[in-house]
């Protein structure tokens, strides 16, 4: 009786100890994110409205972004530097345009992407919302090359 | 059957069943498109058909640990469910939510909209509406088991199983939480996503196990339990921290990537203290249950676990690893043996327990449900290793060469051939489990064995 009663008080006062960790050291990257490793001034209307397009159009689940989602069409965490034009800022946003209009491809044996009929808008703003990703300072600046 | 409430986690097993045909059939569909991309590509489009195959899943685990607890909580405290209306009504509520989720996904209805439109964040899709109901439905189902547990005898399987409940039901709530910086939203998702799968849900496995345990091997109860606490304890103490894993590329601090390498590494712990525990249980217990089905279940799970969760997880946690293998095949190898392993099987293993005893008649069809389970495990496992193949081809290519996304999915093609095989072998055993379960017709084995509750 006496070992699981202490058994137990070393899960309750143990759990309780690490979680207490991990809240503060996820408060302090909370802090870090909003501070230093996003640009948090350049979430516009803009990137606001790109961020519901790609909920509302559930792409998370055939893309990945910044690794995470479906593993079925490539990365869009660094689309637009992959897809964009350094000197020319409005290159990637007429790129995802003419993109979008393309859909679906029906060609025989690639994978589908669906016409969503995008406004040009919306459009505009989910090309936004990829550039502001793409500018997320991550650790050893992952991925580790344009393939995403 | 001591108690006449346990009957409810029939009805929670059967939708449990009826979503775990939907998850699974639309899995094959998913594996069909990766081979034949052009089919149903405007009708059902890949990510609708994801999005059934994940959420089916999540929301079978969850009714089935519902109706785990259930059948578990009277017999811990010796005393029927407080109400068994609430818990009726609940499940009916959960269903509604579910077949209002599984029509605004395929109908696309109402898109965009705040309140019954899909939420696009991964496994987090549920119309706001739905989510809501879901938390009616978790308090609702809370008090109930509570108040069960609070009129009756307080263990430590019940204890943990309610720590577990709650902690399902408090994170959550941070899946309502969605900023607008990418990198926080991602970083509270997880809150709900890590501490769920390598948290609390780990609670309410170790809690039904050890309820297995405790009736399949007739093993001392105060032996049991301390092997709860332990093993409860090595799964929080990695698993909280083990969060880290996912902090490594996501915009949060660089210090993750430690915190993150050591205690997901440790996560490996807790799975392979269950093996101990269930081999150790079932060997010196002695007795010999008649219900066969149920003990293969309940020690195949640790071992599932072990492997799916345990082994492939620390395959790719390490970050010098991880940076390479992020979001390849790898992770979708790891995540289908670890939930097959982990919460699937630990379900099926309740199921094959608790059957006998909801339809008042011996543990007919156990040499079907046994092969169910061979059939099972074998095909996953098989799943599991060419998805391995696959993703560390994809990080070779892609991630080291740097050679195009979809350039590299034209050469995995031969796995995903193979992979839809396994999952064609999948689906067969799960058919075959359903018909064990559900069609009982004669015992092909003896069972001279005295049962016991």
């Amino acid at each position: 009786m006496q070992t699981k009663s202490a058994a137990r008080n070393i899960f309750y006062g143990g759990s309780l100890f690490f979680l207490i960790i991990f809240f503060g050291l996820t408060a302090q990257s909370h802090n870090f994110i909003v501070n230093k490793s996003t640009d948090s001034a350049g979430i516009t209307d803009k990137v606001r409205l790109g961020k519901k397009v790609w909920e509302d159009k559930a792409c998370v689940n055939c893309h990945t972004i910044m690794g995470e989602g479906a593993y079925f069409a490539p990365e869009l965490g660094n689309v637009a530097i992959r897809r964009g034009d350094k000197d020319d800022p409005k290159a990637f946003n007429e790129f995802l345009a003419e993109w979008m209009k393309a859909m679906p491809t029906k060609a025989e044996g690639r994978r589908q992407m669906p016409q969503f009929n995008l406004s040009d808008e919306e459009v505009d703003g989910l090309a936004e919302f990829f550039k502001w990703v793409g500018k997320i300072k991550t650790t050893d600046n992952w991925p580790p090359n344009e393939a995403g | 059957m001591k108690y006449q409430s346990q009957k409810i986690a029939l009805a929670y097993f059967a939708v449990a069943m009826a979503l775990f045909a939907i998850q699974v059939s639309f899995g094959l569909l998913g594996g069909f498109v990766y081979m034949a991309p052009n089919f149903l590509s405007e009708l059902l489009p890949f990510n609708i058909i994801r999005m059934l195959h994940s959420n089916a899943l999540i929301v079978w685990l969850i009714l089935g640990f519902m109706g785990s607890a259930y059948y578990i909580i009277p017999e811990e405290s010796e005393s029927e469910i407080y109400s068994p209306k609430i818990a009726y009504g609940q499940l009916i509520l959960l269903v509604v939510g579910t077949l209002g989720a599984v029509v605004t996904y395929v109908f696309n209805i109402a898109e965009g909209n705040f309140l019954f439109g899909l939420k696009g964040r991964e496994f987090l899709e549920q119309p706001l509406w739905v989510k809501l109901g879901i938390v009616v439905a978790a308090l609702a189902f809370l008090y109930n088991i509570t108040m069960t547990v609070l009129k009756g005898r307080k263990t430590a399987i019940s204890n943990v199983l309610l720590l577990g409940l709650w902690g399902l039901a408090i994170f959550f709530l941070f899946g309502f939480y969605v900023p607008d910086n990418l990198a926080l939203d991602k970083m509270y998702w997880w809150y709900v996503v890590h501490l769920w799968v390598e948290g609390v849900w780990e609670l309410i496995m170790a809690s039904i196990l050890a309820f297995l345990l405790l009736k399949l091997t007739g093993v001392d109860r105060e032996v049991v339990e301390k092997w709860v606490y332990v093993i409860v304890s090595l799964s929080l103490f990695s698993g909280i921290l083990g969060t880290g894993h996912h902090y490594y590329w996501i915009g949060t601090p660089g210090y993750w990537t430690w915190i993150g390498s050591i205690f997901s590494s440790l996560e490996v712990i807790p799975f392979f203290a269950m093996v101990l525990f269930s081999f150790t249980m079932v060997w010196k217990g002695g007795r010999d249950h008649p219900n066969k089905a149920a003990v293969l279940w309940a020690l195949g799970c640790s071992v599932l676990a072990f492997f799916g969760a345990g082994v492939w997880g620390f395959l790719h946690t390490l970050h010098g690893v991880n940076y390479y293998t992020h979001g390849t095949q790898v992770t979708a190898a790891h995540g289908h043996l670890a939930f097959f392993g982990a919460y699937v099987s630990v379900n099926l293993a309740m199921i094959t327990y608790i059957s006998p005893y909801l339809f008042k008649r011996e543990p007919y069809n156990q040499v079907l449900n046994m092969v169910s389970f061979w059939i099972m495990a074998s095909s996953m496992a098989f799943m599991t290793f060419v998805l391995t193949f696959a993703g560390v081809v994809q990080t070779h290519l892609q991630r080291v060469n740097g050679e195009d996304f979809m350039a590299v999915q034209d050469q995995l093609h031969l796995f995903y051939v193979m992979r839809f095989g396994a999952g064609s072998v999948f689906v067969l055993g799960a058919l075959i489990f359903m018909y064990s379960i559900f069609v009982p017709r004669k015992e092909l084995i003896s069972t001279e064995a005295q049962a016991a509750e």
